[in-house]
C-alpha cells in the first residue's frame, strides 16, 4: 500500500483503511447512480460535482496557502465564455470541442498568472488580495454585461451582454467512422466525476507533498518560510495560478452543463458562494471542502425550488456561524461529534495536527 | 583569510532616525561572536539588514566573498545564511515534527528524512512533543524549535538573536552548550544576548553596539571592564 501513501499525510485528513474503503464505495455508488437513478438526479449530480473544482482551488490557495481570493468566479467566467467562444467557432466536429476545452482552460491560467504576478511581486498581501480579485471579477462582469450589441462577437460567437452566451456545443469524443459520443446526459455525469475523482487525488499529493509543506508553511508564516530559503512570492504565483486553472474547469463544465454562461456567473453573489461553501467545509482540507461543496449546492437548490433568495440567506447566514462558532468547518465539526461519542472514556486522540 | 561575513558602512534610517549608523563588521569562519548593547542600539536591525529583511540605507554586506546587498531573503538563506529572529518565528499550528520537515526538506534527500527528523528531535529534546501544535510548546521550546529550523538548512552562518529570552537558567545554558556544540561542528555564529552569563558561556569576542554603531570590540572582559560601556549601559555619568 505503499503508492497510497503519497495521498496521504499530515496536509489531509483520513488515511486509514476505513477512510480509503468509504472512498472506493462512494466513487462506486456515485459511478452506478446512472444505472437506477432518473435522469433528473444524475443531471443534478453532474451539477453539483461540477461547482467542487473551483472550491477544492480555493480550498488550495486559502486553506492552504493562506490567500484569500474573492474573485475565483473570474477565472470560472473567463473559461467559460473562452468554451463558448472558441467552440462556436471552431464546431463540434473531429474533437474540436477539446480544442475549445484545452484553449479555455488557458485562459483563466494565463490571467490568474498574470494578476497573480502583479499581487504577489507587486507587495499585495492579506485581505488587499480578496479586494483585488473581488474587484477583477465584478469588472469582469460589468464589462460581459455590457456587450449586448451586434459589434461584440468574436467570430461567429455573439457575447450577448446581459442575457448571456448559449448555444455551445457539449463536449464530444469522435468515434469510428463519423460517429462521434457527445458528453451529454449520462456521459457528461460520468466524465465530471471522474475528473472530480482525478483532481481529488492529485490535489491530496500535492498539499502532501514538498510543494504542499511550503504552502502551509507560507500560511501559518510567511517570513519564517521565506527565511527557510523558499521563494515566497514564486509559491504564491504558483498555486494562485492552479487555483485559476481549477476555477476555469467548473466554468468549462458548467457552460457544456447547461450550454449557456452569463455575465452574472462573475457577480457578488456568484463570487460569495465558493467562499462560503470552503469556509463551510473547512478550508485546510480537501476532503471537507469537497463533502460540504457537494451537501451545500444540494441543500441550496433543495431550497431554491422554494423560492431563490432562502438558499442565498441561509449560506449567509452559514458563512456566520463557521466563522464565529466552527473556524475548522462544518464537516469537521460533526466528524469530531461523532468520533467523540464513540470513543468516550478514552484520552483525547491524536487529532491531526494540521487542523 | 578574508572574512566569511564583513558589513561595510551598514546603515539604515527610519524616517530621520538611525537605526543602524555605518556599521563595519567583519566575523571570521569558525567565529562566535556576541553582539550586545542597549535597547535600541540597532541589533536586530542589523540582522535584519543582514538577512535582507530590510534593503539598506547605505553600505554593503559581503558573505563568502560576495556581496550579498541586492539580493532577496530566501536567496541569501540559499547562499548559507540562516537566522532565528528574536520573536519566535515557527509554524504553530503545525505540528512540531512536521515544523522541521519543512525545514529540513531544503537539504535533506525524502529517503533519509525520518532519519534526519528523529536526530534533530533527539538533538533538541523535542521528541516527546512531536505531535503537539508548535504553538503549544512553552516558550523555551519554541525558542529551541526554531533553533532547530535554523541549522536544519545547514548554514554556514547562524544568526541568533537574543535565543534565550524568557528562558530559565537551566534551558539558557543547555541553549548555551548547544551553540558550542554547533560551533564544533564547524557553524559561524553570530548571537545578540543580553545575559552576560551566557556570553561568557559561549564567546570569545564581543561587539557593543550604541546608537547604531560599533561602540566597542574586544574580549568579554575587556568589554565588561570597560567604563564607557558600564556608563552607556546603566547611564552612569
Amino acid at each position: 500500500m505503499n503508492w497510497l501513501s503519497r495521498f496521504n499525510g499530515p496536509q489531509t485528513l483520513g488515511e486509514g483503511g476505513v477512510f480509503w474503503s468509504l472512498f472506493v464505495v462512494t466513487v462506486i455508488v456515485l459511478a452506478t447512480v446512472p444505472l437506477y437513478a432518473e435522469f433528473f438526479i444524475v443531471n443534478n449530480l453532474a451539477y453539483f460535482l461540477l461547482w467542487t473544482f473551483m472550491a477544492l482551488g480555493l480550498s488550495l490557495i486559502w486553506g492552504h496557502a493562506g490567500i484569500l481570493s474573492f474573485g475565483q468566479t473570474a477565472f470560472f467566467g473567463l473559461a467559460g465564455y473562452g468554451y463558448g467562444v472558441i467552440s462556436i467557432n471552431l464546431g463540434d466536429a473531429h474533437g474540436l470541442t477539446w480544442v475549445a476545452f484545452v484553449g479555455a482552460l488557458i485562459l483563466p491560467t494565463l490571467l490568474a498568472a498574470v494578476v497573480g504576478y502583479f499581487m504577489f511581486y507587486g507587495g499585495v498581501r492579506d485581505v488587499f488580495v480578496g479586494i483585488v480579485t473581488l474587484s477583477i471579477t465584478l469588472v469582469m462582469e460589468t464589462f460581459m454585461a455590457q456587450t449586448a450589441g451586434p459589434e461584440w462577437a468574436i467570430g461567429t460567437a455573439r457575447l450577448n451582454g446581459f442575457n448571456g452566451m448559449s448555444g455551445m456545443p457539449p463536449l464530444t469524443i469522435p468515434w469510428f467512422g463519423d460517429d462521434s459520443i457527445m458528453l451529454d446526459g449520462n456521459p457528461f455525469y460520468w466524465f465530471v466525476l471522474a475528473l472530480v475523482v482525478v483532481v481529488y487525488l492529485a490535489l491530496r499529493w500535492l498539499v502532501n507533498s514538498r510543494f504542499g509543506n511550503v504552502l502551509v508553511a507560507i500560511r501559518e508564516n510567511p517570513d519564517r518560510a521565506e527565511m527557510l530559503g523558499y521563494n515566497v512570492r514564486l509559491y504564491q504565483l504558483a498555486v494562485f495560478t492552479i487555483g485559476g486553472t481549477l476555477a476555469g474547469i467548473s466554468g468549462v463544465l458548467y457552460t457544456t452543463w447547461g450550454s449557456y454562461i452569463t455575465p452574472s456567473a462573475m457577480g457578488l453573489t456568484a463570487a460569495a458562494l465558493p467562499i462560503v461553501w470552503t469556509a463551510a467545509g473547512g478550508r485546510k482540507d480537501i476532503t471537507t471542502t469537497l463533502v460540504a461543496t457537494v451537501f451545500l449546492l444540494w441543500v441550496s437548490q433543495t431550497l431554491a425550488v422554494k423560492g431563490a433568495q432562502y438558499a442565498l440567506v441561509l449560506m449567509g447566514v452559514l458563512l456566520l456561524v463557521v466563522v464565529l462558532l466552527a473556524p475548522d468547518g462544518l464537516v469537521l465539526l460533526v466528524v469530531r461529534g461523532i468520533g467523540r461519542v464513540f470513543r468516550r472514556g478514552q484520552p483525547a486522540g491524536s487529532n491531526n495536527g494540521a487542523l | 583569510m578574508s572574512a566569511l561575513l564583513e558589513t561595510r558602512d551598514l546603515s539604515k534610517f527610519f524616517g530621520g532616525l538611525y537605526a543602524t549608523n555605518g556599521v563595519s563588521l567583519a566575523i571570521e569562519a569558525g567565529e562566535v561572536r556576541c553582539l550586545i548593547g542597549p535597547n535600541g542600539a540597532g541589533k536586530s536591525t542589523l540582522f535584519k539588514l543582514i538577512i535582507g529583511t530590510y534593503q539598506p540605507s547605505g553600505g554593503q554586506v559581503f558573505f563568502d566573498g560576495h556581496d550579498i546587498t541586492p539580493l532577496e531573503s530566501h536567496r541569501r538563506v540559499n547562499q548559507g545564511l540562516s537566522i532565528k529572529f528574536q520573536v519566535p518565528g515557527i509554524f504553530l499550528e503545525l505540528g512540531v515534527e512536521q515544523n522541521l520537515r519543512i525545514a529540513l526538506q531544503r537539504k535533506v534527500a525524502p529517503a533519509r528524512m525520518n532519519d534526519e527528523t528523529e536526530r534533530l528531535l533527539a538533538f533538541l529534546d523535542l521528541a516527546p512533543s512531536r505531535h503537539l501544535a508548535a504553538g503549544n510548546l512553552s516558550h523555551g521550546q519554541q525558542q529551541w524549535l526554531e533553533i532547530g529550523m535554523a541549522i536544519a538548512l545547514q548554514p554556514k552562518l547562524l544568526l541568533l538573536d537574543e535565543p534565550t529570552a524568557g528562558m530559565s537558567p537551566e534551558e539558557t545554558f543547555k541553549t548555551g552548550e548547544l551553540v558550542k556544540r554547533l560551533n564544533a561542528d564547524g557553524m559561524t555564529i553570530v548571537v545578540i544576548e543580553h545575559d552576560m552569563t551566557f556570553v561568557r558561556q559561549i564567546a570569545r569576542k564581543v561587539t557593543v553596539l550604541h546608537f547604531g554603531k560599533v561602540f566597542l570590540e574586544g574580549t568579554l572582559d575587556q568589554v565588561v571592564n570597560n567604563d564607557d560601556v558600564a556608563r552607556i549601559y546603566l547611564g552612569k555619568e
